[in-house]
C-alpha cells in the first residue's frame, strides 16, 4: 500500500482511561514520521471484554459502534494494542459474517487496521532514529497479536531501530503473561500464578523495563512488579519509541 | 457460581497450593513440548503434514456415518464383531457381557482413554472381571487408586520418588526393586508378564481406526499394547466413533504427526495395525496358512457418548482431535494446575471443550473460562483445530444459559450500553479518573471490593488517568489552534 498520509488512531478504552501517555506517544510519533493523526472522538472499546466472556451480542453492539465511528474516513486506523487490533481485524468479520450491512463494512475495515508496530514496520518503513543509550529493554510478546495477527518480526523490528542492543527477548517471551481480560479476575489465583512465572523472567533479564505491544498486559506485568516491589517496571513500545524520538532531538 | 464451578475453583488453588506438582509439570511439560518443537523443525514438510491432516481429519467426520458403515462391513468380513454403543453405560455393558461369555475373570489394558470416559475398569470389577492396566503410567495410576492426569503421560503429576515409594507400599516391591528408573520399570515387567499370561480378555483403545480395511491402530512405546492384543483370546478394543479415516493413506498422514507432537518421537515405538482375529488357514500352522498367534475374537466397541450431538454445530471441529496432547503440554494453565485440577477425563486445552461438549455445559463450561485465550494450543495443534475458538464457543453458550457469574452478567450489558453511547462514556471515564485520584498511591491501587479484588490479591492496579486520553489529546489540538 502506498505510504498513507493520514491515519485514525483508535486510542483503545485501556489507553483512554488508564494511560494517556502511551496514546499521546503514539500520536507523537506517527506525526513525527510525517503521518497525520485523527483521533475520533467519538470512539469507545472494541468489545473484546464482552466478546472474551462470551457476551457475543453485547460485543457485536460494541463493534457496530466501533465499525461506525471508523468507517466515516477511509484512513487506515493504527491501533496501539495486538489484541484489540486483531479484535477488529480478526474477530469482526467473523462476528459479522452473513451480515449484509456490517459484514462488508466489517472486512473494509479489517483490511486497513494495523497495530501500531505493524504499521510502523509494514506500512511506514524505515525512519526510526535509534537511540543507543538508555534503559536495558526486555520484550514480552503479547498473545494476540504474536498468535492471532502473526507479529512475531513487526515488533522485534521496531525495538531493533530504535534501542539495539539495549532490548533482548524476556526469557520465555511468547509465554502468556495470565492477563486474558476478564480471566485476570474470573480466575484470579490462576492468573496470578502464571503472573509470577512472568515477573520471574523479567527479574532474571536483568531490564529496567519490560516491553510489550499491549496496555493490558503491561498494566498486569506492572502491576505485578509494582507489588513486588521490583526495580523493574513496564512500558508500552510506543513510549519506547517516542523516548527514542526525544533522545534524537537532544543530540 | 453453580457448584460444579466451584469445586473447579477450589481444584486449581489445592494445585497452585502444590508445590511438588508445580515442579513436576514445569519438568515434563517443558520436555515434551520442547521435543515436540523440535521433532517438528527437523520435519521437512511440517506444515504442510498439519494441513493435510487437518484436511483428512474435516472430510472424515463430514462423512463419520458412511465411513464408520464401510469400517463394520470390513472388519465383519475379516472376522470381527463390531458393536455400537451410543452411551458410556452402554459401552461398559457390551464389554461386560463380551466379558462373561468368554468366560473371563482377569483382562489386561492397554491404555485407554475412552475406557476412562467410560469408567470400564470398575464397571468390570462389579461383574467379577479383575483388570490390570500395563501400560506403565497407567499400572502406576491403578495401584494408586489414581487418575491419569494426562492423556499421553498419566502420571505426568508424580516424581519417580513417588512412584519407588508406591511400589514399594503398594506392590510389594523389595528395596532392590526401586533402586533406579531400569529397576523399576524391570519390577513392573516381572508383574505384568504374569498378568499377561492368564489373563483371557485383552482391552485396548485405538488411536485411529481404518475404514477401507476395517483396521484398528494402536501406538505404544512399551509394547504393551502389542502383547495385551494378540496374547489373550479375546481381543476388545474400544474406539471414539470420531477416530476414524478413510485409507491407509490417511492413517500414514495422522501417524507422521501424532508421535512428533505427542512426545517428538518420529514414530512411536510400536505400532500395531490389528484387522480381525488370528486366522485359522486351511489347517493350524503357517504352511496350511494359519496364524500361529492372535486371539480367537476380536471386538470393536464403538463410543458414541455425545459425540454424534456435535456433528455439524459449532464444536464439531473438536472431533477432528487426535489425542496427542500436544496442547496440553503448552498450555500455561495447565502447565500450572495439571490434568487433576480439571476434573475430568480429558483436561487442558481439548478437555475444555470436549468435557462440556460431550458431558454438558452445566457441569463442565466452567472449565471453558479457565483459558488466557493465548494461542500457545491452536499453533501447536496438529490438526490446527481453533481450540480459542470453541474455548469461546463453550462460553458464549454458558453465557446464553446464564451459567457466567452474576457480575458479569450485570457488568457486560452494562458496559456495552455505555461503549454505544460516546458522551456517557466519556463522562464515565471522567468519573473513573476522579475516584482514581481518591484512592490511589503513586498511580496505583492496592485493593479493591468486589470481584475486582480477585486482580488486587496479586497485583496493583493502575489508578485512572485523572485526565483521559481523548480529553488530553482534545486539549492539546485546541492549544495548538
Ligand atoms: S486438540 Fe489438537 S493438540 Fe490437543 S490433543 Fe487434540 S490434536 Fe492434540
Amino acid at each position: 500500500m502506498p505510504r498513507p498520509s493520514r491515519v485514525q488512531f483508535f486510542a483503545t478504552c485501556l489507553v483512554d482511561v488508564f494511560s494517556p501517555s502511551v496514546g499521546l506517544a503514539a500520536v507523537a510519533v506517527l506525526e513525527r514520521l510525517g503521518v497525520g493523526v485523527d483521533v475520533v472522538p467519538d470512539q469507545t472499546c472494541c468489545g473484546q471484554p464482552a466478546f472474551n466472556g462470551g457476551f457475543v451480542e453485547e460485543a457485536a453492539a460494541m463493534a457496530r459502534h466501533t465499525i461506525d465511528v471508523l468507517s466515516r474516513s477511509p484512513d487506515p486506523v493504527v491501533v496501539p494494542s495486538g489484541s484489540c487490533a486483531d479484535m477488529i481485524a480478526g474477530r469482526y468479520p467473523e462476528i459479522f459474517d452473513g451480515d449484509a450491512v456490517y459484514g462488508p463494512k466489517a472486512r473494509a475495515l479489517a483490511e486497513r487496521t494495523y497495530e501500531f508496530c505493524q504499521f510502523l514496520a509494514d506500512v511506514l518503513g524505515a525512519g526510526l532514529p535509534a537511540a543507543a543509550s538508555g534503559p536495558a529493554l526486555a520484550y514480552h510478546a503479547s498473545c494476540h497479536g504474536l498468535r492471532g495477527l502473526g507479529l512475531r518480526a513487526q515488533p522485534r523490528a521496531v525495538l531493533r531501530a530504535v534501542a539495539g542492543g539495549r532490548c533482548r527477548d524476556l526469557p520465555d517471551a511468547e509465554v502468556c503473561c495470565g492477563f486474558g481480560g476478564v480471566f485476570a479476575v474470573k480466575m484470579g489465583p490462576l492468573s496470578g500464578a502464571m503472573l509470577e512465572s512472568k515477573l520471574d523472567a523479567v527479574e532474571a533479564s536483568g531490564a529496567d523495563f519490560v516491553v510489550a505491544t499491549d496496555l493490558s498486559c503491561l498494566m498486569h506485568i506492572g502491576g505485578g512488579l509494582r507489588r513486588r516491589g521490583s526495580r523493574a517496571a513496564a512500558r508500552h513500545i510506543a513510549e519506547v519509541v517516542a523516548d527514542a524520538f526525544a533522545e534524537d532531538r537532544r543530540e | 457460581m453453580s457448584d460444579a464451578a466451584r469445586a473447579f475453583h477450589q481444584r486449581i488453588d489445592a494445585a497452585l497450593a502444590d508445590r511438588a506438582l508445580g515442579d513436576a509439570l514445569a519438568l515434563t511439560t517443558g520436555r515434551l513440548a520442547g521435543g515436540r518443537a523440535a521433532a517438528m523443525a527437523a520435519f521437512a514438510d511440517a506444515e504442510a503434514a498439519r494441513d493435510e491432516a487437518r484436511r483428512i481429519r474435516a472430510a472424515a467426520i463430514a462423512r463419520l456415518d458412511q465411513l464408520l458403515e464401510r469400517f463394520e462391513r470390513e472388519a465383519t468380513a475379516r472376522g470381527c464383531r463390531v458393536h455400537w454403543a451410543e452411551t458410556a453405560a452402554d459401552a461398559t455393558r457390551i464389554v461386560t457381557a463380551i466379558a462373561q461369555e468368554a468366560r473371563v475373570t482377569l483382562a489386561v489394558k492397554s491404555k485407554s482413554m475412552v475406557s476412562e470416559e467410560i469408567e470400564l475398569n470398575a464397571a468390570l470389577e462389579r461383574s467379577g472381571v479383575r483388570v490390570v492396566e500395563t501400560d506403565l503410567g497407567e499400572f502406576v495410576v491403578q495401584i494408586a487408586g489414581d487418575r491419569p492426569s494426562h492423556i499421553i503421560t498419566p502420571i505426568i503429576h508424580r516424581s519417580r520418588h513417588d512412584v519407588a515409594r508406591l511400589f514399594r507400599e503398594k506392590a510389594n516391591a523389595a528395596p532392590e526393586d526401586v533402586a533406579d528408573i531400569p529397576a523399576m520399570t524391570a519390577f513392573a515387567r516381572r508383574t505384568l508378564r504374569a498378568e499377561f499370561l492368564q489373563a483371557g480378555m485383552g482391552i485396548s483403545g485405538a488411536n485411529v481406526a481404518v475404514a477401507e480395511t476395517g483396521t484398528v491402530c494402536l501406538v505404544t512405546n512399551e509394547g504393551n499394547g502389542r502383547l495385551t492384543t494378540t496374547l489373550p483370546r479375546v481381543h476388545v478394543a474400544l474406539v471414539g466413533i470420531e477416530r476414524i479415516v478413510p485409507s491407509a493413506a490417511d492413517l500414514a498422514a495422522v501417524l507422521s504427526l501424532l508421535a512428533r507432537s505427542a512426545t517428538g518421537q518420529a514414530l512411536s515405538v510400536y505400532t500395531s495395525l490389528i484387522s480381525g482375529p488370528r486366522r485359522a488357514g486351511a489347517g493350524p500352522g503357517p504352511a496350511k496358512g494359519g496364524e500361529p498367534d492372535g486371539p480367537d475374537d476380536v471386538h470393536v466397541v464403538f463410543v458414541d457418548n455425545g459425540r454424534s450431538r456435535l456433528l455439524g454445530g459449532p464444536l464439531a471441529e473438536i472431533l477432528y482431535c487426535i489425542r496427542c496432547g500436544a496442547c496440553l503440554n503448552v498450555c500455561p494453565v495447565y502447565q500450572k494446575v495439571g490434568g487433576h485440577a480439571y476434573g475430568g477425563v480429558y483436561p487442558g486445552p481439548v478437555g475444555s471443550v470436549v468435557m462440556p461438549g460431550l458431558l454438558g455445559l452445566e457441569a463442565w463450561s466452567e472449565l471453558a473460562q479457565a483459558s488466557s485465550l493465548c494461542g500457545a494450543c491452536r499453533e501447536a495443534c496438529p490438526v490446527r483445530i481453533d481450540l480459542p475458538r470453541l474455548l469461546l464457543e463453550v462460553r458464549r453458550q454458558a453465557a446464553a444459559k446464564r451459567l457466567a457469574p452474576r457480575w458479569l452478567r450485570v457488568a457486560m450489558p452494562v458496559y456495552a450500553a455505555v461503549a454505544r453511547r460516546p458522551r456517557l462514556y466519556r463522562s464515565a471515564v471522567a468519573a473513573a479518573g476522579l475516584l482514581g485520584r481518591m484512592v490511589a498511591k503513586g498511580g496505583w491501587i492496592r485493593w479493591l471490593p468486589g470481584p475486582l479484588g480477585a486482580w488486587t490479591a496479586s497485583r496493583d492496579f493502575p489508578a485512572p488517568a485523572t485526565r483521559s486520553f481523548l480529553q488530553q489529546h482534545r486539549l492539546r489540538k485546541e492549544a495548538a489552534r
